[in-house]
Formats: structure tokens, C-alpha cells, sequence
């Protein structure tokens, strides 16, 4: 057994490809006596890169995911351990055409070759697959395969050359100890080493090491199965490695992959096999290794057919045979998305967990910049770990999620799908309304919210062709007009709109104005009932939330931001509170429901069920105050996401559904209906040209790009303020603007409208290039009702964003024209805000 | 043409750490999963071999829960053409009730057209490694029986068995039908192609339930002998180790 170091300034778990990408970069970024534990021996200790397919397709969905597989991608090309073999991913049926044409304007946004290619095209490189069993598919041609394992030993091996490393291998690790809520300890077989940075790298079994500190990876081991089949002729005389494209054949979840004279066929078709992380054989009890379980034939039959169908020349080769199969476990997450950050439980754990070879090195560099500076070139926000809500930590949740997640892996996933498996756990007071009033429910964080209400479908009447209806099922799926006539009747009377799944937190003490002061962008030395609503960055300038708060008191503050992003924001306020613990950060998320009501109407509703004085004088927009409304005191505060005259409610959850029973009965006469998240978060924001974290403000993106710089800056110091004082003397790189889709006719004569994420092109349909080098995508898209137009938001290029411009958006491999309406804040509706501040 | 019975029985593929159920009654085989004995994978390969060179057929049969359709499945694959399971509890029969069940199959089979000239077993199982059933089914069917062999060839009305033996290597002719012990190592078992294994999947087991009572194996328990100590020997690091690393292997045999 390895001697080890009674003390190090960082230990890290694990050495499968992001525990050495980990430790190399921790090293290249000035870290030193960095220890490295793995209870296997190296160079394959085991875990899941030792039985990974090791192939990498750079086009996803998913900008981030996209980002880090192309910085992994240059890294195993830097190494000497990638070689490009081109990549197919074959349609069979006219919907995973459709989807490959999708996948195009990822790949087009992304700026990653591809190109849609015919049965013959595809056979002419793949001369073994039958070209009639397909209609088509999507060419990658830098699509690659790796050797990880070598990789990850070159890291090592760079980091112990650079004096920073001492690896222990065949050391297991027994214990975590935490003290006053930091790692101090890490236990060993071999001993104990002090310490206060941890990085989990432990692929599946990082859950049960997060537990031994009491924190949560929440994450699933779960099985992959794949067979090796050869030898096979045809690829036993082509030399090296691999010769031929890999194929992925989309609807049957499988992919074959030439792995020198075999062909390796995997499957992501089964149902979902999991097992808890406890079952996983030790290494002396495993067979093969720990995470290469016994081979389930049964799972894997209906597979061989459609492989053999799609490549029968060589999978029925003569004398192929299966000379390997096993059911190869892999992590999988309530989400698909990587576990990465420093755990919200225990400061100083960090998890770089869920990660597949295609983002190892990538996520490596990425959690190593984050420990480092704080924050991340690529933004890793959508993988941070500090998204999960508690209940998103339990093994309850990530199993059936994983388990629905695992045939997403090769499905055709729309933008809007909702998750089936663990719903119905966080209810908001009015559910049972909603519930009457036909809620059509989408989930944010495990609560349920109404994305809009079949009872409002009468208005469709009222509002005709207004309501903008969607012919085609893909643009409509996840969709209804009813949310254009919700948004209408609220332009017209008054909407009431649930926000119960608002993370709600409290900042309070004696250095409470001086912590938030620090944190945000916006002046909040302001007096007492004032709302603010402020930019976050971090220390590079770039956008780490948008949120408001209210000072309550002279030594409080109750911060209130989105439900998705809120425990990402509750993390890095208890992060940046003040030393002495003069102020601290209180969740009360769970204790109030928030209700909104907005529009021309609310006024006078409230005024009927309130004594308080809401007149524009009494009640100035931008200001809060406790009301009552019968025994129900509420904080109503004067803010809208909407663009209209209007309060947020904030009141006791057990009360809310009484409030909301109290605001329709009293609206109804007014013309009052229950107004869904499709208008609050989508049409009545995107008309306003507000800004969302997420699709437009994110750890890549500075004030200045989205438009939202005020005229001076605070003097107060605060995270991020020299790198924003130096943005503001740039030009910036990219502008976010706001475009109107001047004609929806696609050439098979049906209207189209996009959904969000696609490419922005000149007229002509020749690419734009932003001064970042990135190309210009539909941040978010919607339909703006009240204009009778569908808007979309883009970083345009800063030559492109003048008002009048007309560009395109390719949609499905179409272009449409578009027009920037914007290049700044301003919205295309009301311009002014004379409906907000009426 | 020669009609070979192949006998298999589903035992757990245990290769590292064993672990004990917990009753101590059987292995555990959760992390390893179920597999035949190697034994059983030469014997399907020469069955599966027979079969071909005279034109003949390949029959499975194991006695097991339902689970060991898994491993009739595997044997289908290469090249078995029918498949036998004789659906009870393993656990339950000993030596002498799996010999007596696997005669009746022999027996029925033959009273209905079809006689198996050649019955191949493993050597012994991997569990239990009770060196009985071949002579047992033997003499139960009045037959000949030899044991321990790696290779047989079909010569007419007879099979010639060959093996190695403690004083040398050893040739038998017995007469057919015949019964054969074979031990692994006289030939390279074949993996299933992709379309063995949809050929497998189409063919219908036939399953039945023996009819006698079985007598049971007398076992108490199993006990896991106390663990190997394991040495480890640094040779060296680096390219310096390589002589070092050449006499080892060497002197294991593995090279020359």
C-alpha cells in the first residue's frame, strides 16, 4: 500500500478521467501538494473509464455541454489521444429527420460542422450499413474517439512533473471528517491526511463518499449494456483503430463503433437498470471490475435485430462472434446534467461527479478554475451542484428520474418535455384551485405550477387570430393558445399568476446593508420599503444571478429570486456574507406563497379587498409595503415581469390559498383570470424585453452585452465591479437585441415558430460571427401577443444589432426574416413603461 | 450421424472474493452473475462440433430454476439445435437425483424416436464439485463411461476419448451410445454470433418438471476456507524491471 502525506492542500478522490484532468489542472493553476487516492490500481482503477466506448460527438443541445465537450476535445488532441473518425447519427423515421435538422441549429450555434446527409451519401462512407433500413442522417465529421485512460495518466503524470502531486492508488478511502461545517480530514486505509479542499471524482460510488462527510451526490449508477462483436473481416484489414465513421442509430438507441477488427454495439434501449451505490462490487468480489457488472443478455435481444438490420454484412460476418459483453455501470442524474461545485452541505467538499469521457477534461478544467479564481471560463452554472433543492438531493427523486433520463439519451427530447417520475412533491396552496380550474402543471424545482388553465379556454373566442395559434405539433407541443389569451385578458383587465416556487431568503443583522451591498450591482443603501433589483457577477464581471430584494428593516433584507436558480444564489450569499457574522442568510423559501397580480384592473381589485391606500402617489412603483387583506397581512411589493401596473404578494403559505380564492372571487366582475407561468415567464416577459438568468445572462455574459448598464455605477465596492468599471469603457462584443420573425412560411406552406436556440444568420444565410468568436442563437423565443409578432432574443453581432437590420433564423434547416426591433432594453412594447408606472 | 446430449448445470460465475448467501447454503451471486463451468463450455463446443462433422444433432439440457433458460440460451447459441430444462430447485438434488432425472429425459427421448448416441457432461460442477453425475448417468442407462477427457472423435460405432492423465495422456474407444466426462482445455469454446444468438432466442424450450423425488444433497453448509495470503514482490520499476519480469515469466511458463 502507497505511503501518503499526513497533511495536503488538496486531496482528490478518484482516477478515472476528471480526477487526473483534475489534479492536472489543479496543478497547472499554481496548486501544490495536491494528493490523489483512487482504491483501484492505475491506470484502470476500475471505475467507469475504464469500460467507456470512448467516442465523442461535439454536437448537443446544451451550449454548455457543447462548450465543454469542445474544450475536452482540444485537450485529448493536445494530449496525442484523439483521433477523428467522423460520426453518423441515422434517421429511420421522418420525426428523427426532423431531429436531426434540429440538431443542426444546435450545430450551426455552436459553430461544430455538420451537415444533413442522404441513405447513399451515408453508405458511401459506411459501406457496410444497409442504406435502405434509413431515411437519412446528420454527418459529424469531427467526431472522435480517445484514449482516456492514457490521458488521464499523461495528466497525472504532468502534474506529478511539475512537483505538485503525490498519487496513493490501492488506497481506499474509510472517512470524511468535517469540523464547524468544513472538511478538515480525509481517512484513509493508509492513513489519515489533514486538509481542507476535497474534490469527489469517484464517478458512481461519489454518492457514498459525499454521505461519509454528510453531503449529497446525488447521482445513480446505472448500466450501459455493450457487446463487442469480431473478428469482422471488412474491418480486420483497415489498419489502426478505427477506420470507419461511428454510426449512431438514433431510433433503434444504439450505436455501433469500430473498435479495430470489432465492432462494438451499445445500447441505451433497455429499460433503465439501476443499482444503489452500495451494491457495487468491491474489486476483489467484481469479475471483470467493479462497474463491468455481469452481461443481462435478456435486456440486450431485441437489439442484435436492429443492429444486424442496419449492418448485417459485418455483424453477420462469418466467424464474428460476441468475444466481450457487459453491462457497464455509468452515472446518471435526476437532470443529465454533471454534479459539479462545492457541495452547499460542507464547504470545502467539492464533487466533479456524473461526467462522461466527452466532458472529462473540460469539466476538469472548469471545476480546477472554479476552486481557483471563483469562477469558470466556461459557465458550468446548469451543472452546478448547489441547484438542487433537498428534496432533489433524495434517493427517491434521482432514481426514477435517472431512469427516465436514460432513454432520453439517444430520444428526441422537445425543449419543453417535463419530467413524469417524482412529481407532485412540492405543492403549492392553491393547488386544489388549480386543480379545478385545469391547470395544465410544468414543474420548477419539484413544485408544481400551471403553465396555464383550461378554464380560460372561453377567451380563445374572445381573442381570434390574436392568440397566434401553432399549426405544426412540434411547435405547439408543451404549448397553447390559451397562454396568448391569458396574456391578453391580463393586457386588458388583470391577471393573478402563482409564483409560489420563488426561492424567498432573508439577509439580516447588524452588517446586513453592507453584506448585500458587497454582492450586488444596484445602490442598496436605500431607505426601508424600497425593492431593488439588481445584476450579481461574480469577480470577472460576468453574470452570476439577477434577483430583487426589499430592504425590510434597517438590519433587513428578503431576497427573492427564481425557483430554479435559487439555491445557486442562496450558496453564493452565505459564501460572500461578512467574516465577523454580522449578518447571516436565512432561507424562506418554504414559508411564503407568492401570488402576482397584474394589469390595467389590479388596482382597483386590491383596493376592494385592502384598506391601504394603493393610489401611484401612496404606492410608487418600486416600493414595498405590509398590507392587509382581511387578517391576511401581506408584503406587497410594486414590481412586474410583465410590463404592467401591479403588486407581488407575499404572504404565509397557509394562507395563500385563502388569498387566492379572495383575489379571483373579487376580480372575476373585473374581468380577473388566473394567468399561467407561459405569460410570466415567456410572452408578457419577452414583450417587455426582459432579460432571463439562464437563456440570456449567465457566467458568460457582462451588463454591458445585455444592455442593462445604468448611467453611473455605485461607489460602494461589490464582487465583480472593477471588471464591470473596465467593460463599460469597451465596446462590447455582442449586444443583445430583440427581433420580430417578419414571415412564418415555410416551404411546405405551414406557418412555423421557433422555440428558442436556434441560429441567427445574415439575409443571405451566411454565418455571423460575434467579437467572442461565437455565433449568434435565439436566446429565448416567444410570442409577444399584444404586438401580433413572435419575438425573438439574441447576442447579436455589435456591426448587426442596429434597429431595422433584417437578418434570418434558421428553423429545421429553413430560413425565415427577421428585423431587430432592439438593441438595448428597451422593449418593443410599451417603451416607455407608462403601464407599469400608471 | 450422431445425436450428442449436452448436460449443463447454471452455477454462479464466481471468480474473485466468493460470497455466501445467507443461509451458507449457496454462493451469492450478485456481482458475478450465472454462468456453465468451463468443463460444460468444452463439452457444448465438442457436442456443438459432432454435431456438424456427422450430421448429427446438439441438445442441451440442464436441471434448474427457470433462470437457467439463460444458460440453455447460451448453449442454443453456438450451436445447439434443441434445449431441455427439467425445471426444479437445484439446491434440492444431489448428485444421485440429477443423475436418475437426466436418465429419465435419455430414456423418455429415446422411447420417443430420438437416442442420444453420445452424452457429454462436465467433468464435475464448478459449485458443488461432486465428480458423480457422469457415472451415475452411466450406470443408470447401463452404459460406458470415461472421465477426465479433453477431446472425442466419432468413428463409426465408436468414440475415441482422449486425455491427460496423471501418468500421461490417455485414449479410450468406447462403443457408442456412450456417456463422456470432459475436462476444459482440449478445445477453444466458441462465442455466440449475433445471429446464433436471434436463432437461440426463436428456439422453444421444452420444459417439464422431473417426476421423481429427489433424495437431496446432504449438504449442512458451505464455508469459505480462511483466506490465501497474497504476496506481492516489487521486480523493479521502470524499464530495469523488464529481465526481471522475462525470468518471471519464464519460470511461470507463459514464455520460453
Amino acid at each position: 500500500m502507497a505511503s501518503i502525506p499526513g497533511s495536503a492542500r488538496v486531496v482528490v478522490i478518484g482516477a478515472g478521467i476528471v480526477g487526473n484532468g483534475m489534479v492536472y489542472h489543479l496543478a497547472r493553476l499554481g496548486w501544490r501538494d495536491i494528493v490523489q487516492i483512487d482504491k483501484g490500481p492505475l491506470p484502470n482503477p476500475g471505475g467507469s473509464t475504464g469500460h467507456a466506448s470512448n467516442f465523442i460527438y461535439p454536437v448537443d443541445h446544451s451550449r454548455e455541454i457543447a462548450s465543454l465537450v469542445r474544450d475536452s476535445v482540444e485537450q485529448y488532441t493536445e494530449l496525442g489521444v484523439f483521433t477523428q473518425s467522423g460520426g453518423y447519427e441515422v434517421a429511420r423515421t421522418p420525426e428523427r429527420m426532423e431531429e436531426c435538422r434540429r440538431r443542426m441549429s444546435s450545430a450551426k450555434a455552436w459553430g461544430v460542422p455538420a451537415a444533413i446527409e442522404t441513405p447513399e451519401q451515408i453508405a458511401e462512407r459506411v459501406p457496410f450499413l444497409d442504406p435502405d433500413v434509413i431515411l437519412g442522417g446528420l454527418w459529424s465529421p469531427t467526431v472522435g474517439v480517445v484514449d482516456s485512460l492514457r490521458a488521464g495518466t499523461i495528466m497525472r503524470e504532468r502534474a506529478v512533473e511539475m512537483g505538485a502531486l503525490t498519487v496513493a492508488a490501492n488506497v481506499e478511502v474509510t472517512g470524511l471528517d468535517v469540523e464547524k461545517g468544513r472538511i478538515c480530514r480525509v481517512r484513509t486505509a493508509a492513513g489519515d491526511i489533514e486538509v481542507d479542499t476535497v474534490v469527489v471524482a469517484c464517478g458512481i460510488w461519489s454518492p457514498m463518499l459525499a454521505e461519509m462527510a454528510g453531503a449529497h451526490i446525488p447521482l445513480m449508477p446505472s448500466v450501459h449494456q455493450m457487446i463487442s462483436v469480431g473478428p469482422v473481416p471488412q474491418l480486420a484489414e483497415r489498419p489502426g483503430e478505427i477506420s470507419f465513421p461511428i454510426v449512431r442509430d438514433m431510433d433503434a438507441f444504439c450505436y455501433e463503433r469500430q473498435h479495430g477488427a470489432d465492432m462494438e454495439v451499445g445500447s441505451y434501449a433497455h429499460q433503465a437498470i439501476l443499482h444503489d451505490p452500495e451494491t457495487i462490487p468491491s474489486i476483489d468480489q467484481a469479475k471483470l471490475s467493479p462497474t463491468e457488472m455481469p452481461f443481462t443478455a435478456d435486456d440486450f435481444d431485441p437489439q442484435l435485430e436492429q443492429a444486424l438490420e442496419l449492418m448485417p454484412e459485418v455483424l453477420g460476418a462469418e466467424g464474428a462472434e460476441i468475444r466481450y459483453a457487459i453491462n457497464g455501470l455509468l452515472s446518471l442524474t435526476s437532470d443529465g446534467l454533471p454534479v459539479l461545485g462545492e457541495t452547499p452541505e460542507v464547504a470545502g467538499l467539492w464533487s466533479a461527479a456524473a461526467v462522461w469521457i466527452k466532458e472529462g477534461p473540460g469539466v476538469a478544467r472548469a471545476v480546477a478554475e472554479w476552486m481557483t479564481h471563483g469562477s469558470s471560463e466556461i459557465d458550468v452554472s446548469a451543472s452546478d451542484i448547489a441547484r438542487f433543492a433537498p428534496h432533489q438531493r433524495t434517493r427517491a427523486h434521482v432514481r426514477p428520474r435517472a431512469s427516465e433520463g436514460f432513454i432520453k439519451t439517444y430520444g428526441i427530447v422537445h425543449p419543453g418535455e417535463q419530467w413524469s417520475g417524482d412529481r407532485g412533491v412540492r405543492l403549492p396552496p392553491m393547488y386544489a384551485q388549480q386543480q379545478a380550474a385545469g391547470g395544465s402543471f410544468v414543474e420548477v424545482v419539484g413544485w408544481e405550477r400551471p403553465l396555464w388553465y383550461e378554464s380560460n379556454a372561453g377567451l380563445l373566442e374572445r381573442y381570434g387570430d390574436q392568440v397566434m395559434p401553432r399549426e405544426h405539433e412540434w411547435d405547439a407541443r408543451w404549448w397553447s393558445p390559451i397562454i396568448n389569451a391569458e396574456h391578453l385578458a391580463m393586457r386588458d383587465n388583470a391577471g393573478i399568476i402563482d409564483l409560489t416556487a420563488f426561492t424567498i431568503f432573508d439577509v439580516v443583522g447588524p452588517g446586513a446593508m453592507e453584506a448585500v451591498q458587497s454582492i450586488a450591482v444596484s445602490q442598496c443603501d436605500v431607505g426601508i420599503g424600497r425593492v431593488i433589483y439588481t445584476p450579481v457577477l461574480d469577480a470577472t464581471g460576468h453574470f452570476r444571478s439577477d434577483l430583487t430584494m426589499m430592504r425590510l428593516a434597517h438590519d433587513h433584507y428578503r431576497v427573492v429570486t427564481g425557483g430554479s436558480h435559487g439555491g445557486i444564489d442562496v450558496k453564493w450569499f452565505t459564501d460572500h456574507m461578512p467574516a465577523d457574522g454580522s449578518a447571516a442568510v436565512v432561507e424562506l423559501t418554504s414559508a411564503f406563497t407568492t401570488i402576482g397580480i397584474w394589469g390595467p384592473r389590479s388596482r382597483d381589485i386590491l383596493s376592494g379587498l385592502t384598506r391601504a391606500d394603493l393610489s401611484n402617489e401612496a404606492f410608487r412603483f418600486g416600493t414595498c409595503a405590509t398590507i392587509e387583506f382581511d387578517s391576511i397581512p401581506a408584503l406587497a411589493s410594486r414590481i412586474s415581469y410583465v410590463g404592467e401596473l401591479g403588486w407581488e404578494l407575499y404572504v404565509p403559505l397557509e394562507q395563500g390559498a385563502r388569498l387566492w380564492a379572495m383575489l379571483h372571487e373579487e376580480g372575476r366582475p373585473h374581468g380577473a383570470v388566473s394567468v399561467g407561468n407561459g405569460v410570466y415567464s415567456t410572452t408578457g416577459r419577452i414583450e417587455k424585453g426582459y432579460r432571463a438568468y439562464g437563456p440570456e445572462l449567465d457566467g458568460e455574459r457582462t451588463i454591458v452585452e445585455a444592455g442593462m448598464q445604468r448611467p453611473r455605477v455605485k461607489v460602494a465596492d461589490f464582487v465583480g465591479r472593477d471588471a464591470y468599471v473596465a467593460q463599460r469603457e469597451q465596446e462590447p462584443k455582442a449586444v443583445l437585441s430583440t427581433l420580430t420573425v417578419d414571415d412564418h412560411t415555410s416551404a411546405s406552406g405551414m406557418k412555423r415558430y421557433m422555440l428558442g436556440g436556434e441560429p441567427i444568420r445574415a439575409r443571405d444565410g451566411s454565418e455571423l460571427i460575434d467579437g467572442h468568436g461565437h455565433r449568434p442563437y435565439v436566446t429565448s423565443a416567444g410570442s409577444a401577443p399584444s404586438l401580433g409578432r413572435h419575438v425573438l432574443l439574441a447576442y447579436l453581432p455589435p456591426a448587426e444589432a442596429q434597429i431595422g437590420n433584417e437578418l434570418t433564423v434558421s428553423y429545421m434547416e429553413e430560413l425565415y426574416p427577421v428585423t431587430v426591433g432592439s438593441v438595448d432594453s428597451t422593449s418593443l412594447f410599451d417603451p416607455s413603461n407608462e403601464r407599469i408606472k400608471s | 450421424m450422431t445425436d450428442v446430449l449436452v448436460c449443463l448445470k447454471r452455477v454462479p460465475d464466481a471468480a474473485g472474493e466468493i460470497t455466501l448467501s445467507g443461509d451458507s447454503m449457496s454462493i451469492d451471486a450478485r456481482h458475478v452473475g450465472y454462468t456453465v463451468s468451463a468443463h460444460e463450455e468444452a463439452a457444448v463446443e465438442l457436442a456443438v462440433q459432432i454435431a456438424d462433422e456427422t450430421g448429427g444433432s446438439a441438445t442441451a439440457v440442464s436441471l434448474g430454476s427457470g433462470d437457467a433458460v439463460e444458460q440453455l440460451r447460451n448453449a442454443l447459441a453456438v450451436g445447439c439445435s434443441a434445449a431441455v430444462l427439467l425445471e426444479a430447485d437445484a439446491e434440492a438434488y444431489g448428485p444421485a437425483d440429477v443423475a436418475e432425472a437426466l436418465a429419465a429425459v435419455v430414456r423418455d427421448h429415446a422411447a420417443n424416436g430420438t437416442t442420444y448416441d453420445l452424452l457429454l457432461l462436465g467433468n464435475d460442477a464448478a459449485d458443488s464439485g461432486d465428480f458423480q453425475v457422469p457415472i451415475r448417468l452411466a450406470y443408470a442407462l447401463d452404459r460406458p463411461v470415461v472421465t477426465g477427457i479433453s477431446t472425442v472423435e466419432i468413428e463409426g460405432d465408436h468414440v475415441t476419448a482422449r486425455g491427460r492423465g496423471t501418468e500421461g495422456p490417455e485414449i479410450y474407444e468406447v462403443p457408442l451410445p456412450a456417456v463422456v466426462a470432459v475436462m476444459e482445455g482440449g478445445v477453444s469454446p466458441r462465442y455466440p454470433s449475433i445471429r446464433g444468438r436471434m436463432k437461440a432466442k426463436k428456439v422453444k424450450i421444452d420444459q417439464s418438471e422431473p417426476s421423481l423425488q429427489p433424495a437431496g444433497n446432504g449438504r449442512i453448509k458451505l464455508v469459505l476456507p480462511p483466506a490465501a495470503p497474497s504476496k506481492v514482490e516489487i521486480l523493479g520499476e521502470g524499464p530495469e524491471a523488464a529481465t526481471a519480469v522475462v525470468d518471471l515469466l519464464v519460470r511461470l511458463g507463459v514464455a520460453r
